[in-house]
């Protein structure tokens, strides 16, 4: 039977320390050591436009690696409190909503080099001397890949809160705050540990643009894997390539084992369910520190801490927000309704002609045209490069799907897999172009599907293990096989959950694209034509204009793309395949 | 009476819906009035629909009135308060807290101190009977345990009045029996703290075994039909005479309202009945050990159909003219009599030319789709008309209904995927392989 890790029985055992605290004091202590040097690191002082010397000594990787983590960390830190705070403001205020959720649409489909090269200088001013502005814009540039599909999945969690839950919370007086961590939080927690992965996987994928930053022709690396990376793939340094892979997949496996794993079986009790399931996910880290006497002690400290100081606080009626104000705006009232209307599209227009007078500075109309030429390059490859990838993960993610263990063992590793950055191909891809003289447009493409296919596979396995079991037999019996059973059963079943991931695919390849487009190693640079390839040219540039109309049209690309595509396909399979 | 005290007091309570038209709003409770003294179990009883469970969300602060006002001790009832504690239908357990974890919350949220509330939770929990199963979590227990938590966090903030809204009915019946058991010997020894309990519930033995008093409500809309007191002293026996005697009691009083057989209009609320347990119900009524009529209490008892479940098949009995119910006796009519001895085909045809002659939507739908110059009709369009008179979910239900019966008797046919009525049968021209 498991235990709450905070009990008061604690408190009156002994005070010896037990097996498991030998093996954890180490772990913490080094751990904080490690941040702690992290962070000094971080605050040191530097001057804009100073260049900082990357060593492609193996040596160096560890504490390469190290920071690239540390930045992560913060940015996923950020993410959780963006999320909390975006989603909640969503969810309890409907005119937020109106405006929140689509924007939220949008942000998703800006490239993170769009909004690297937008913010770098403006935090290098807010921290003069020092390097913690750059290192601000790296990790706020890692934040936007994490962050979104975090506040999504919690908005959704919030609004499929069971509604009998809510009223026992209301019914029983919960405070705002108690309602949010007592009844909110736990019940979007497995979703959100899950989207937490994923989002990391997608901080990894965009490393070395987040950290080889280059802004107005200068180019800065920030200390990191990669940065490591993207000097490697400069000096053509195979071997340091090969490393910088193997100090990758180490960072990934210990962050796997020691945080997500744990969270992942932690998070488990949090699932809406009431039938205790068989297969429980399991952590040797998180069962460590379950049975660590010493670990608890510390849990309960707060605790203890909180109960000396409660009495002294006021009453809790003093904690009140003053809601009631906020009241005539949450209204149903048609003037307010109107009057929102007029202030959204008020701004959109000043917007519209901010962006459009900003942007003729540089390009006339006919490069807009040559713009939105390119989108549609891009949209090819993207359309082409997601059917492809259903095409090839669809059958084999059914098949592992079927089998519960090897899905069970091929899911984390599809997880990895996303994480794997494009720009260690780059070697390999842009050699055997070059050395065959194959077509760049054609041949650099399936860069841009790389890290995000995996999405599709791994959606499909759930999708596939979730088929309830009666059918599974029904078609046993029924004798179904070959094209009919896949027509008529297996597609079927899995067709909502490859939505999601085919989704989650192609947006994600769009914003590969700037990764993608263009590739090079060493002094040879290849360039497929693309809203990807104009948008990461422009930035290297340091055209800030340009760079807003890539990003501006390739939004609109994705976003239309989303709606007029995938949105209806979903809509779809929700009434016609939902399985219940 | 014990007019010196009132604990709760309902004045011309009303509970309005707004229709999507801006015609007139659906009324769904209407003039309650009501109260609950000190030392008294009320049950509320009522057909699906009644809006009972409304009521209590009103009474707790969960809902607000449309119309009059709830007083607990004399002050109006507008958000949640203190001295009114609910257990729910579906138990509403924090599946991540433990038992503890889940009895200690209401508490928890007053602010109590921590060791006097895990005392005062331990006790609760020790109480109600759940010693030893403080550190489980509620996927472990069953749902008699489950409920038992419900109970224990209910009591532990030491409520005035405990509202109980079918909180026995997601039970098994020995369960249910054991823990209805349990907690009228905690009611009777005076063990728990609670001076007034208020249930609504739809097992008509289940309220007569407990309740000091009945309020039995009627439907569209809900208001207070009649009160019943209930003066039998515990323990009760329900096999007893007297017992038998308030059931039919009850039943005579739920089924008065035979009266009104024809459906009013396209808006009438056509009852949840499949025609599956329309034939099963006229089977029990015709076997020869009835003589061509049946008391209801036999009826339910002998088909295990709850109120919930058997008042809407004797409604669309009566509905389609299949039976008669009066004085809480059920015969068949002799349409009824022919429907039952027909075999599968033409029992189609009677079930046709009733619903055309009976219920005006069916005979609606007809001729809407016959109009069609493709003989195809949307159901938004009725969906549409039925919002008029009802509400949104109450407009579904009811078109759901009459697509099952219209599909039975093919008066129409429907596809589901377009969400659409047409007069011919699918098979010739959607015929896959």
């Amino acid at each position: 039977m498991r235990h709450s890790p905070v009990s008061p029985t604690l408190l009156t055992g002994p005070l010896s320390l037990n097996r498991w605290d030998i093996l954890l004091l180490p772990l913490v202590f080094g751990g904080l050591f490690l941040l702690a040097w992290g962070s000094r690191q971080m605050a040191a002082p530097y001057e804009f436009g100073e260049a900082l010397p990357i060593s492609l000594d193996p040596a160096s990787l560890p504490g390469y690696a190290l920071r690239t983590v540390l930045r992560m960390g913060i940015a996923l830190v950020c993410s959780l409190l963006f999320t909390f705070v975006y989603a909640k403001a969503a969810v309890s205020n409907r005119r937020a909503e109106q405006v929140l959720i689509p924007l939220l649409d949008i942000l998703q489909s800006v490239p993170i080099l769009g909004f690297l090269s937008i913010t770098v200088l403006w935090f290098v001013h807010l921290f003069p001397g020092r390097l913690l502005g750059l290192e601000c814009a790296a990790i706020f540039a890692i934040f936007t890949s994490q962050a979104w599909n975090m506040a999504f999945s919690f908005y959704y969690s919030l609004r499929m809160l069971p509604k009998d839950l809510g009223q026992v919370a209301n019914l029983f007086q919960l405070s705002a705050w108690q309602r949010f961590w007592k009844l909110e939080v736990p019940y979007a927690m497995p979703s959100l540990v899950w989207n937490a992965m994923m989002s990391v996987s997608g901080g990894w994928f965009f490393v070395v643009a987040s950290e080889a930053i280059t802004v107005s022709e200068k180019s800065i690396s920030l200390p990191g894997i990669g940065s490591y990376i993207a000097v490697a793939i400069e000096r053509r340094d195979l071997a340091a390539v090969g490393y910088a892979i193997l100090a990758m997949l180490t960072v990934i496996l210990i962050t796997d084992q020691l945080l997500f794993r744990p969270l992942v079986a932690w998070a488990d009790r949090f699932k809406f369910e009431f039938a205790a399931s068989q297969e429980v996910p399991r952590s040797w880290f998180l069962e460590l520190l379950r049975r660590s006497r010493l670990l608890r002690l510390v849990m309960t400290l707060p605790v203890l801490l909180w109960n000396r100081v409660r009495p002294l606080v006021p009453q809790r009626q003093t904690f009140r927000l003053p809601l009631p104000k906020l009241r005539y705006w949450r209204r149903a009232d048609p003037w307010l309704d109107s009057l929102q209307i007029a202030l959204l599209s008020g701004a959109a227009v000043t917007s519209i002609v901010l962006l459009a007078r900003f942007v003729l500075t540089e390009a006339s109309g006919a490069e807009i045209a040559q713009v939105f030429l390119l989108g549609s390059y891009t949209l090819t490859r993207v359309i082409i490069l997601t059917a492809l990838a259903s095409l090839i993960w669809v059958p084999i993610g059914v098949w592992i799907g079927l089998r519960p263990r090897l899905a069970q063992r091929v899911q984390p590793l599809a997880l990895f897999l996303s994480a794997f950055p494009a720009n260690l191909l780059f070697p390999v891809v842009v050699s055997f172009i070059a050395a065959h003289r194959l077509n760049p447009e054609i041949w650099l493409s399936p860069l841009m599907i790389l890290g995000t296919q995996w999405y599709i596979l791994f959606n499909v396995i759930a999708g596939a293990a979730a088929l309830p079991n009666d059918l599974r037999e029904a078609v046993a019996n029924l004798g179904l096989r070959g094209l009919l059973l896949w027509r008529r059963v297996l597609l079927p079943a899995v067709f909502p959950s490859f939505l999601t991931g085919g989704l989650t695919a192609s947006g994600g390849a769009w914003n590969a694209s700037v990764v993608a487009e263009v590739a090079s190693w060493g002094t040879t640079t290849l360039t497929a034509s693309g809203i990807g390839a104009y948008i990461a040219q422009q930035t290297v540039q340091g055209d800030h204009p340009r760079v807003a109309l890539g990003i501006a049209v390739m939004s609109l690309y994705v976003v239309l793309f989303n709606r007029l595509f995938w949105k209806r396909l979903y809509t779809f399979a929700q009434r016609r395949l939902a399985l219940d | 009476m014990s007019d010196v005290e009132t604990l709760l007091e309902l004045r011309r309570v009303n509970k309005r819906f707004a229709s999507t038209d801006r015609r007139e709003d659906i009324v769904v409770l209407k003039d309650i009035d009501f109260s609950l003294h000190p030392g008294e179990i009320v049950a509320i009883l009522g057909r699906s629909g009644c809006g009972k469970s409304t009521l209590l969300r009103i009474i707790c602060g969960l809902t607000p009135a449309s119309d009059g006002q709830v007083l607990y001790r004399n002050q109006p009832v507008s958000r949640p308060v203190a001295g009114i504690s609910m257990v729910f239908q579906t138990f509403g357990l924090f599946p991540w807290l433990t038992v503890l974890e889940n009895v200690e919350l209401g508490l928890e949220a007053q602010g109590v101190p921590a060791t006097e509330r895990r005392q005062k939770t331990l006790a609760a929990i020790d109480m109600i009977g759940l010693d030893g199963f403080e550190s489980a979590y509620p996927k472990e227990l069953s749902g008699g345990m489950r409920q038992r938590v419900g109970f224990a966090r209910a009591l532990v903030v030491n409520p005035d009045v405990l509202l109980m809204d079918e909180a026995f009915s997601a039970l098994d019946v020995p369960t249910s029996e054991t823990l209805r058991g349990d907690l009228l010997d905690l009611w009777l020894e005076r063990q728990i703290p609670t001076r007034a309990i208020l249930m609504v519930s739809h097992s008509i033995e289940e309220t007569l075994m407990i309740a000091d008093r009945v309020v039995i409500l009627d439907s569209n809309p809900g208001r207070v039909k009649a009160e019943l007191p209930i003066t039998l002293k515990h323990p009760r026996d329900h096999t007893a005479p007297v017992f038998q005697r308030l059931v039919e009691r009850v039943y005579e009083i739920m089924t008065v309202e035979a009266g009104e057989q024809w459906a009013s209009g396209i808006g009438h609320r056509l009852p949840s009945a499949q025609v599956a347990q329309l034939l099963g119900v006229l089977d029990e009524i015709s076997h020869p050990t009835h003589v061509g009529h049946v008391e209801l209490p036999a009826l339910a008892d002998a088909l295990k159909l709850k109120v919930d479940d058997l008042f809407p098949i004797l409604e669309a009995l009566q509905l389609l003219d299949f039976a008669q119910v009066a004085g809480g006796d059920i015969r068949l009519t002799p349409h009824g009599q022919a429907f039952l001895d027909a075999d599968i085909q033409r029992r189609k045809v009677i079930f046709g030319e009733h619903l055309l002659k009976r219920v005006p939507l069916a005979g609606h739908i007809c001729r809407v789709i016959d109009e069609r110059p493709n003989q195809r009709a949307p159901e938004s369009r009725f969906l549409r008309e039925l919002e008029d008179y009802l509400s949104e979910d109450e407009a579904e239900r009811v078109l759901q209904v009459i697509i099952d019966w219209g599909r039975y008797a093919e008066l129409f046919a429907y596809d589901y995927d377009a969400g659409m009525f047409s007069a011919e049968n699918p098979g010739e021209e959607g015929a896959e392989s």
